[in-house]
């Protein structure tokens, strides 16, 4: 173990957690190695929105942000929820997702817009996901989720 | 044969079986898999697109802190003595010998525990090389002193390209040649005679999840776990690369991150292979989204087409040359060439054609598959052609497209006759929703808006074989052994849906085995929209299988034929307890006639046709060149739908792609070197960039397909380049002959036609 290694303190989906880490980790450094890989990183320079992670209530892009800023932070991922909640099951059932591998940062961000904008309209779905990328292409459908989510009690 | 009673399984928009998995994250993907002991490896690549490799120093890489090994081809050498493969020509090496062929090629590999520590030593690696010329474009690479590869080695697999064995001094990996009719007569003959030459830049397929592989030795020899398209291509020819039986060898491949023609053949997986065998270790590659730029692109193209026109608009001849930039190994070019090439004249009923396609190396990233194999190059060709045709004769783009186009029952240019191909339908539904026949607002202002039409078609290759498995268990639960990858197509629902829709079961109760070519049978790839035809087939005469045992079953244990006793009753009858298993398999090959060399006739070209039709109204800024696409409407033919929600999601997806490649996608180079690999540099789509877009599939029937299904995954991307380019000439009278079409290419465009051109920065 380097002499670069330092703990840090955090809660991970509702847990108290310690972990060791390198300074040069970033957020997905750090949650593979607790073997969550819903956040995954694609581009490494925060413009897919794969890596998106929950800190503090805010979404961030987990390949920027350093695992040294968790000590003392609270982190959701997708992993974060027994059963489906609504956005989820509206990215189920509108077909919202392809290959699956942009859809935990789509379904996170999808959470924050409707906790922002309960109702939104295209535009400021448009503008809201604007920093998360399916190659896939299922844009059409993912707007369809969040309208549907949209109209379904919370969870 | 198809025409049997339906039990509701196919045709309803099942939700995708893994869509729970992938909302929670928690979907298997090769990027999460990390086993005991493993390394992670990082590539140090080639800095330069031509030259001898006079010296690689590896000594400060390999006395880097937590490096475990740096491996170079000589090492490759001690455990794979013949290192190079591809599914064409034995061209591509596991790690560079004595030459680079291009920027970013593998030249040595830094293997550590932690994959920081790798990437740090690889940057410490230095190479010295001899540069050698260099050539980057396809129709230069014809006749260029520079030559890419000293003597080509065709793989065997192909029999159009044994002539091409030993050959030296040439760049060319595959001619084609087509000849049907008399061409020059009709040229001789002709009203008018068109002729324009249309050009596309290399764009890449970027799957969000890049290339990814891992390989661990194992008591009986290798198993690779990789994001792969093609488990039984890896197998063998990984099995061909170490000269063992094919058994020694298993590949497993979970969920894919996207595909999209990339992860096709051998990526990553003889680099792994070798890694492990000489580290007897477990050795994890997974590159970033900058290096997938140095690994696979889809090809530039340059596409020369001519043609015959009488004065009535009856296209009588047409000659079509097209060159395509193949990178520095063939990978699956010299296919695309003739198996997509052999459409280039399009979807129209012309009596003499000539095609000359040929597949060129260059000392670029290697070129292969991209979502249409080739076809939305040739679409953006020859649908521009028809409309700068109608333009000029003052006829009508619908018009002339209803006079020419290949009707069923014509011959096709290779002779083979069309059927089941909804050319016209699909002609006829895009200009429905486009509303063509009303009159069209345009605006007088700075911003004029205009509307377009395309359509293409394209051949399944052929021949190519499925083998699928179906086991029935003793509590009359059925589980599906098939090597078809779901890499987001939805092939998992879709397969299931056949397998329910035979045993009359739900198809939610069905489970899929993915890919692990211990336990799954043969396939030859997910590629080219072949698989719901070609496995859909095997599953269903699997499944057929398993209900003919099932009655034999039934008739054994004495149940009386029409019953409806639960399956798990007849185990128990004759196994006297929940034991035992049905199983039913199947193997699905088409029939095909290959063309003939001098002329490339046949009679039997291909399995099934695909078609793709699109239409685009546009607003184009006059003072800056910008074009904005306020519609596009995709239709395609699907033949039946088996689950209507993913064939549409699928038909969108293929037209965002491509609007991505029509609008905004193109990979820069200066002088062999990328500048722009990051998603920084290099834009694909976002939700912000995507035009309205309505998309649906014809009514229609292959009527050899399971349930007269056929493929669908590329339809979508045929058309859509040209419909935007048709529509930009109709709004402002210019011609963009290139993808992709930038503003600034238009501006250029409109002032040039003004007589006021820009001066060349």
């Amino acid at each position: 173990m380097s002499e670069t290694v330092r703990t840090i303190r955090f809660t991970l989906n509702g847990e108290t957690r310690t972990a060791q880490i390198e300074p040069h980790w970033n957020l997905v450094d750090l949650l593979t190695r607790l073997d969550l890989f819903g956040a995954r990183e694609s581009c490494a320079q925060g413009l897919c929105g794969c890596c998106t992670v929950i800190v503090d209530g805010t979404a961030v892009s987990g390949c920027l942000h350093l695992a040294a800023f968790a000590d003392g932070a609270t982190l959701s991922t997708i992993e974060d929820s027994h059963g489906l909640d609504a956005v989820q099951q509206a990215f189920i059932d509108t077909g919202a997702l392809q290959c699956g591998f942009c859809t935990p940062g789509f379904i996170l961000m999808t959470r924050q817009l409707l906790a922002a904008h309960p109702d939104p309209d295209d535009d400021t779905i448009r503008h809201y996901l604007a920093g998360n990328l399916c190659r896939c292409g299922a844009y059409a459908e993912i707007i369809e989720a969040v309208k549907l989510a949209a109209k379904r009690p919370k969870a | 044969m198809n025409k049997i009673m339906r039990h509701g399984q196919v045709g309803r928009s099942a939700p995708r079986l893994e869509a729970r998995e992938k909302a929670t994250g928690r979907a298997e993907y090769v990027h999460n898999l990390r086993l005991p002991g493993m390394l992670y490896g990082k590539i140090f690549r080639s800095t330069i697109p031509h030259g001898r490799i006079r010296s690689i120093d590896v000594s400060a890489a390999a006395a880097h802190p937590g490096v475990y090994r740096v491996i170079t081809a000589a090492d490759v050498a001690k455990v794979v003595p013949n290192p190079y493969y591809g599914p064409a020509f034995h061209d591509q090496p596991i790690l560079a010998i004595d030459k680079v062929h291009h920027v970013g090629e593998p030249v040595a590999v830094v293997l550590a525990t932690d994959p920081h520590v790798a990437e740090e030593a690889a940057a410490l690696i230095v190479a010295q090389y001899d540069e050698l010329p260099a050539v980057y474009d396809e129709v230069e690479a014809m006749t260029s002193k520079a030559v890419v590869h000293d003597v080509l080695k065709p793989a065997g697999t192909f029999p159009d390209l044994k002539h091409l064995q030993g050959k030296t001094d040439t760049n060319v990996a595959l001619d084609f040649h087509l000849r049907r009719g008399d061409v020059a007569k009709a040229f001789a003959e002709a009203d008018h005679v068109f002729e324009h030459t249309f050009r596309t830049k290399a764009v890449l397929h970027l799957p969000l999840e890049p290339f990814v592989s891992v390989a661990e030795t194992t008591g009986s020899g290798l198993t690779i776990h990789t994001a792969s398209q093609s488990p039984s291509f890896v197998r063998i020819e990984i099995a061909r690369l170490l000269g063992w039986p094919e058994n020694r060898v298993r590949v497993k491949v979970p969920y894919l991150g996207g595909g999209f023609g990339a992860k096709l053949y051998i990526k990553l997986e003889a680099l792994v292979a070798a890694l492990a065998l000489i580290v007897n270790r477990p050795v994890k590659i997974a590159l970033t989204m900058e290096e997938q730029f140095f690994t696979l692109t889809k090809h530039a193209s340059t596409f020369r087409i001519k043609s015959a026109v009488s004065k009535d608009g009856k296209i009588t001849g047409r000659e079509c040359e097209v060159w395509w930039n193949g990178g520095a190994y063939a990978d699956i070019g010299p296919r695309i060439t003739q198996k997509s090439g052999f459409t280039a004249p399009g979807p129209y009923d012309i009596d003499n054609v000539t095609i000359d396609s040929y597949s060129l190396y260059t000392n670029l990233t290697p070129a292969g598959a991209l979502r249409g194999f080739g076809i939305p190059q040739l679409v953006w060709a020859y649908e521009s052609h028809a409309d700068m045709i109608a333009r000029a004769l003052k006829l009508d783009p619908l018009a002339f497209r209803r006079k020419n186009i290949l009707r069923e029952g014509n011959a096709q240019a290779t002779g083979t006759i069309m059927r089941d191909a909804a050319i016209e339908a699909v002609l006829e539904q895009v200009s429905a929703r486009m509303d063509w026949e009303k009159p069209f607002a345009r605006s007088s202002g700075s911003v004029k808006r205009g509307r377009g039409i395309a359509i293409g078609f394209k051949a399944s290759i052929s021949p190519t074989t499925s083998v699928a498995i179906v086991n029935v268990a003793a509590d009359g639960s059925a589980t599906l052994y098939c090597s078809t990858v779901d890499m987001g197509q939805g092939s998992d629902t879709a397969n299931a849906q056949i397998v329910a829709e035979v045993l009359s079961i739900e198809a939610e109760a069905v489970r899929i085995v993915h890919p692990d070519t211990d336990v799954t049978p043969y396939d030859m790839a997910t590629l080219g929209s072949r698989s719901l035809y070609h496995m859909g087939n095997a599953v269903r005469l699997a499944a057929q299988d398993a209900k003919a045992k099932l009655a034999d079953l039934a008739r054994e244990v004495g149940v009386p034929e029409g019953s409806n006793i639960p399956i798990a009753e007849l185990f128990v009858k004759k196994y006297k307890m929940q034991a035992g298993n049905i199983i039913g398999t199947a193997s699905y090959i088409p029939s095909y006639v290959p063309p003939e060399a001098e002329t490339g006739q046949t009679p039997n070209a291909t399995p099934f046709w695909m078609v793709g039709g699109a239409g685009a109204e546009v607003e184009v800024d006059t003072e800056t060149g910008h074009v904005r696409v306020t519609r596009l409407v995709n239709v395609g033919d699907v033949g039946t739908l088996i689950n209507p929600r993913i064939v549409a999601t699928q038909l969108s997806g293929a037209a965002v792609m491509q609007y991505g490649f029509t609008m905004q996608e193109q990979i820069e180079t200066d002088g062999g070197q990328i500048t722009n690999a990051s998603f920084a540099d290099y834009k694909i789509p976002s939700i912000l960039d995507i035009p309205p877009m309505e998309s649906e599939a014809v009514d229609a029937e292959q009527h050899d397909g399971p349930f007269g299904a056929k493929g669908v995954g590329e339809s979508g991307t045929f058309a859509v380049s040209p419909a935007i380019a048709n529509a930009i000439d109709d709004a402002v009278g210019v011609r963009i002959s290139e993808l992709p079409i930038t503003p600034e290419a238009v501006y250029r465009a409109i002032r040039a036609r003004n007589g006021d051109p820009l001066e060349d920065a």
